[in-house]
């Protein structure tokens, strides 16, 4: 039945879109797991990160060496954000370090603009955003190469992640440090340490991301809105959960598109801008935790 | 002349519960109110288009969001999308019903837009900080995409864009910017009078209890249902008329694209700006936030003798807007308003140092 199979491709393009949510929404759950602070500035750094990979190409930088230059580049901000913002910031209300890291957003986002210009700027990484050939003979369904090499490396660095936390001594110390930093001071975890590890492994992360949805839909400033749409994949997955972010993902991009797709054309479409946050909003009301994420208690 | 109160006694209950106590300060208020009228006779139409009005209509909508975060403690970004619930639902009363005063649609809308906060304030009572604001991102998404969608609201206007109405009341047409001015003026001034009387009321206090520690507040007696949804209600009310008001005397247009998400967050900057559960800080923030444009450009013009690109002035004027906001909640959290305090403080002990 061709209406089977037409579905089946747009829960496919959905699915896959999806993992490039969780990508940019692994960034949010790094920090925050290893802070307790909601990073609200990582889609900046995402398009700060990508902005500063092509500008470097475009300065004469060949691919490889222009790489570890913008990574520099992630950890240097990572840590000019920990030493000026978060730390002089440190005992204080999580609201008061929400508003800081929306105000460090725009901070972020204007430099990057004032650095880099305004243009649109097209990336290839060499593989094209074309249908896989074998995939389209057989099913007859359109599987962006692209997108499936998006979501194998989401897949690599969620597993990487997940594996760094759980079962390495880094790790362990980034546990700690979110959990209650003032104990694992007393204990002797280098605090400044961790965090500037976790800012700059933020900022790789982000760098990853960016390349992948700067090759998808070029490098613009757009792409600060992006991880707007990333909220809704840490709610339903949980913050403070490395693999609740993939599976979040799966199921964000799939009600984006499968809405979009099968219910937009009843409301002229425009359904995928904000189906995502009413259902992260449901699980708000049901399940405020997220799937996996850590029960709040709140202490009085 | 001195700002003392010594030799000012109460000798009645009313006179005890004055909102502004010091004769100074009622003196400073007239003042104030006399020359915001008389402001028009020297200030030219573009000062008052283009900066006054938007001033005091953004002051209002500062406020409203300066209620629900700053007084209630609710995270909100979707102060923007109650602004278009007021515009639309304006534009939509006066269209429908003939010979309305533009007063009156203007206080209904801002009824409707308090019932669509209501609703969208619900998840307040389930979750908080982060997670609210997040909430309050998909009303503002939601809002604006019905608005768009369904034909309706603009009356199946074919064209995109719907010019509003021309405000009317008991038969005269408030045209030149300098009516619009005072209408703007009027309506502005009365609400925040009533804030500012609320804020410091039973109800203002509940909030401010509800904001401090919600389990403590419940504990006491405060309705968690009834102060969270009353504070939402109020909120998207002056949001509501603000939005409104934007519409009518500033823009001109009635359109979902003027309150976007971008709005939302000018809104935020001013109210963490201006200060956090403050009157005053609600001017203050949309003030400078209306300024700083402005003032870039003559700073552009005056140092480098040229008017530089507005992509380069609109991203420095990012970097400034968020280097400030990380540098008030380092410094003073409290905001403008706080560093206004600091010296009506150091003014009562002028010329002594304490």
């Amino acid at each position: 039945m061709p209406d089977f199979w037409f579905f089946l491709e747009v829960l496919v393009g959905g699915l896959l879109s999806g993992t490039m949510y969780a990508l940019v929404a692994l960034g949010f759950v790094l920090i925050y797991k290893a802070s307790s602070v909601f990073n609200f500035a990582q889609g900046a750094m995402v398009f700060f990160a990508v902005l500063s990979f092509v500008g470097f190409m475009e300065l004469g930088l060949p691919f490889w060496a222009a790489l570890p230059v913008t990574v520099g580049l992630m950890i240097l901000v990572g840590m000019g954000t920990e030493r000026f913002v978060l730390r002089p910031l440190v005992n204080q209300s999580e609201d008061t370090l929400l508003m800081a890291t929306i105000g460090l957003a725009f901070v972020i986002e204007g430099v990057a603009q004032l650095a880099w210009g305004v243009d649109v700027r097209r990336l290839d990484l060499g593989i094209r955003d074309e249908p896989i050939n074998w995939v389209m003979d057989k099913t007859g369904m359109l599987v962006s190469q692209l997108d499936v090499t998006a979501a194998a490396v989401a897949g690599i660095m969620v597993a990487a992640l997940a594996l760094l936390f759980s079962h390495t001594k880094v790790g362990r110390g980034l546990r700690a440090v979110a959990d209650d930093h003032a104990a694992a001071l007393s204990i002797g975890i280098p605090l400044k340490h961790i965090w500037m590890l976790v800012w700059a492994t933020a900022g790789v992360v982000a760098l990853v991301a960016g390349m992948l949805w700067g090759a998808r839909s070029g490098v613009q400033f757009a792409l600060v809105w992006v991880a707007l749409k990333a909220l809704p994949v840490l709610i339903i997955g949980g913050f403070t959960s490395v693999p609740g972010v993939i599976l979040a993902g799966l199921i964000v991009g799939a009600v984006e598109k499968i809405g979009e797709v099968f219910i937009g054309p009843f409301f002229g479409g425009g359904i995928e801008g904000w189906a995502p946050y009413m259902l992260a909003v449901l699980f708000l009301l049901i399940r405020p935790e997220g799937l996996f994420g850590e029960k709040i208690i709140r202490r009085v | 002349m001195l700002y003392r109160e010594a030799g000012q006694f109460r000798t009645s209950y009313a006179q005890d519960s004055q909102i502004f106590p010091l004769r100074q300060d009622r003196v400073g208020i007239i003042i104030m109110l006399i020359a915001a009228v008389m402001l028009p006779f020297v200030a030219n139409s573009y000062w008052l288009s283009a900066i006054l009005i938007p001033w005091l209509v953004l002051s209002l909508v500062a406020l409203g969001q300066n209620i629900l975060m700053g007084y209630a403690g609710q995270l909100s970004l979707g102060s923007a999308g109650f602004m278009a619930v007021g515009a639309f639902a304006c534009y939509n009363l006066i269209l429908r019903i003939d010979g309305i005063p533009f007063v009156v649609a203007v206080g209904l809308s801002g009824v409707c837009a308090a019932l669509v906060g209501i609703v969208f304030g619900l998840p307040s009572l389930r979750i908080r900080g982060l997670y609210l604001a997040v909430a309050t991102l998909a009303s503002q998404f939601f809002i604006v995409w019905a608005l768009d969608k369904f034909g309706w609201f603009k009356n199946y206007d074919p064209a995109g864009v719907i010019t509003a109405q021309p405000i009317v009341m008991f038969g005269h047409n408030f045209a030149t910017p300098r009516e619009k001015y005072w209408v703007v003026l009027a309506i502005v001034a009365v609400l925040a009078l009533l804030a500012k009387n609320m804020a410091r009321g039973s109800i203002g206090r509940g909030w401010m209890a509800v904001r401090d520690m919600d389990v403590a507040a419940e504990v006491m007696g405060f309705s968690l249902l009834r102060t969270k949804l009353q504070a939402f209600a109020i909120s998207s009310f002056y949001c509501g008329v603000g939005g409104a008001l934007f519409a009518f005397a500033y823009l001109q247009t009635v359109e979902p694209s003027a309150f976007g998400i971008d709005l939302s967050f000018r809104i935020l900057f001013m109210v963490i700006i201006g200060g956090l559960g403050t009157i005053m800080g609600s001017f203050l923030g949309a003030g400078f936030i209306l300024l700083m444009p402005i003032f870039l450009n003559i700073f552009f013009h005056t140092v480098f003798g040229k008017s530089v690109d507005a992509t380069i002035t609109s991203a420095l004027e990012q970097v400034i807007f968020g280097v400030m906001i990380i540098m008030f909640l380092i410094f003073e959290p409290l905001g403008l308003a706080r560093l206004w305090q600091l010296t009506k403080e150091r003014l009562r002990l002028w010329p002594f140092k304490h």
